[in-house]
């Protein structure tokens, strides 16, 4: 404990102010892009009156979030309604912590590796940490005293434990095929420098499966049922306002920041491109390695917007069974076939082939199974044909 | 006093705190949040003890989606302020006594023994020597502990059928 060089101890704070700041510039940048690809997928302007582009939209917002009202309603449970923002930020901003962010650079000739902290535990802590995330809907939801608001709490705890078994479970095959080590570190770097060698090709229904269940950890379309605007107000924060409802949305996009990254980390190689990240010499190299990983995870959160505004929201029914009857199968088998592929092949090639077969094998069955089992249509009410849920038994 | 044991006195306090809170709070909610405190201090103990792979696990199962459940339920039944009355409340209480004193005996036995230095004082510097990553867990588990492991995946197997069947049975009626 007492040996630890200076110079390491001063590089970790700074990477730790870095990587907060980075963290909550990009909620702002996130924001900004957010209304501003909307409104370019929608044919329309988007905010472009407060500075360049409308980029300054975001401090605007930021400024009016602060000066209004904090509004603490009567019927509230007080304590837990002003602590759940917080437990929902927390993690967002803790779960950082295990990203490696680039390569390393050499500082008087230490190595310092631009990684907060580098924990032979590492994807199993995020895990850890992303799934306390949904006590601050919960807690929150209940707290408000609110229909509305119970019943998007509810439905985003179901939703949360039931997508959350997915994520672990499609990261287990990456894990057999990286050394014995869960660190994020080990995995970047065992991806090689060419797209091809990445995770995503050898695991891809592991990849489409961990996408998609992200998606719904981070709430957002089309997963976004806990806060559905038509049936729920607005779900789980309508009674919240001023800067509690600024955490919330904080904690959304910084949740979509670290979600990327761990994607990028864990799938799409990491800092790695074509070996452009070992180029220049042992400075340049860890930041254009930060460029790349930056770039990365900012076309990452791209397709998340791009997401929002191509597919429409699942009904609470279809969401259940798209979990446990397609994301799930489809991980379970990915665990089974890369274990068995690579014990006998020892091929990276033949187990992404035999992925891939895998799972249209399995997708088809269970859509077999699923059309013969359901009943035909009989022609009367619609309501007989909505399929009862854990919702209607709530009523 | 070095860090650790400063961090170990922390936890220690924090997760004693959640227990008591657990029991002393009225509401069922809020006893559900002090037991999520005991079970992230609980986390922080193992880390100490070089068991990183125990402590994530620890706050997935537990913290991550038992408590989740908890609330889940707590949320739908909408408890609210339970008490300890009637005449089950006196049984229960003669009931809790006994159990109490159970538990004190344990303690003290357990703080005897650390004081003499004998059976876990012993294990506790022995593990902390060690530090266990889940590579070292996982041979064991299919090594040395396969056929207590295979059991126990088994027993887990047959209670998820057990719970599909029951659910099963409880839909087909109503409808």
């Amino acid at each position: 404990m007492e040996n630890i060089p200076l110079v390491l101890i001063i590089s970790s704070l700074v990477k730790i102010l870095i990587v907060v700041h980075l963290l909550l510039i990009g909620v702002m940048i996130m924001i900004w892009a957010e209304r501003r690809v909307s409104g370019w997928m929608q044919d329309r302007l988007g905010p472009n009156r407060v500075g360049p582009q409308g980029l300054l939209q975001p401090v605007a917002d930021g400024l009016k979030f602060l000066f209004k009202e904090d509004l603490i309603p009567d019927h509230v449970d007080k304590p837990l309604y002003v602590m759940a923002p917080a437990m929902l930020l927390v993690p967002a901003l803790v779960a950082v912590a295990v990203v490696p962010f680039g390569s390393s650079i050499t500082v008087l000739g230490h190595e310092i590796p631009l990684q907060i902290a580098d924990i032979n535990i590492g994807i199993l802590y995020i895990l850890a940490i992303t799934s306390l995330g949904v006590y601050g809907v919960v807690l929150g939801a209940w707290a408000s005293n609110n229909k509305y608001s119970l019943l998007g709490g509810l439905r985003s705890s179901a939703q949360m434990i039931s997508y959350e078994l997915t994520l672990g479970l499609g990261i287990i095959g990456i894990l057999m095929l990286t050394g014995n080590t869960l660190s994020l570190r080990t995995i970047a770097i065992e991806q090689g420098a060419y797209p091809w060698q990445w995770n995503f090709l050898i695991h891809l229904p592991a990849f489409l499966a961990f996408t998609t269940a992200m998606f719904a950890e981070t709430n957002r379309l089309p997963f976004d049922l806990a806060e559905a605007e038509q049936e729920l107000v607005a779900g789980y924060h309508t009674e919240y306002s001023s800067m509690k409802f600024a955490m919330f949305f904080m904690a959304e996009y910084m949740n979509m920041i670290v979600g990327s990254a761990v994607t990028v980390t864990l799938f799409l190689g990491g800092w790695h491109f074509f070996g452009l990240e070992n180029m220049g010499g042992p400075v340049w190299s860890g930041i254009i390695s930060f460029g790349i990983f930056f770039v990365k995870t900012a076309i990452f959160l791209f397709v998340f917007i791009w997401v929002r505004w191509t597919l429409p929201r699942f009904r609470y029914d279809q969401l259940m069974n798209f979990g446990w009857k397609f994301l799930l199968p489809v991980a379970l088998t990915s665990i089974v076939v890369t274990g068995t592929l690579w014990i006998t092949t020892n091929s990276r090639l033949i187990v992404g082939i035999g992925n891939v077969v895998s799972a249209f094998i399995v997708v088809s069955i269970v859509a077999g199974l699923l059309v013969m089992r359901t009943p035909k249509p009989a022609i009367q009410d619609s309501d007989d044909r909505l399929t009862p849920t854990a919702l209607d038994a709530i009523e | 006093m070095n860090a650790e044991q400063i961090l170990f006195i922390l936890f220690g306090a924090v997760s004693l705190i959640g227990a008591i809170s657990v029991i002393s709070f009225r509401h069922p909610i809020y006893s559900a949040l002090s037991l999520i405190v005991t079970f992230f201090a609980q986390a922080g103990l193992f880390v100490l003890l070089g068991a990183h792979f125990v402590a994530a696990v620890q706050v997935i199962v537990y913290a991550g989606a038992i408590m989740v459940l908890f609330l889940f339920v707590i949320m739908l039944l909408n408890l609210e302020t339970l008490s300890v009355q009637g005449a089950i409340g006196r049984k229960l209480k003669g009931l809790a006594i006994i159990l109490g004193i159970l538990f004190a005996a344990e303690g003290i036995y357990i703080a005897v023994n650390a004081l003499n230095d004998t059976a876990v004082a012993s294990a506790e510097s022995g593990a902390a020597a060690v530090t266990t990553t889940t590579y070292d867990i996982g041979e064991l588990l299919f090594s040395k502990y396969l056929l207590p492991f295979e059991v126990t995946s088994l027993i887990l197997l047959a209670a998820l059928i057990g719970v599909i069947v029951l659910v099963k049975r409880e839909g087909q009626e109503e409808s």
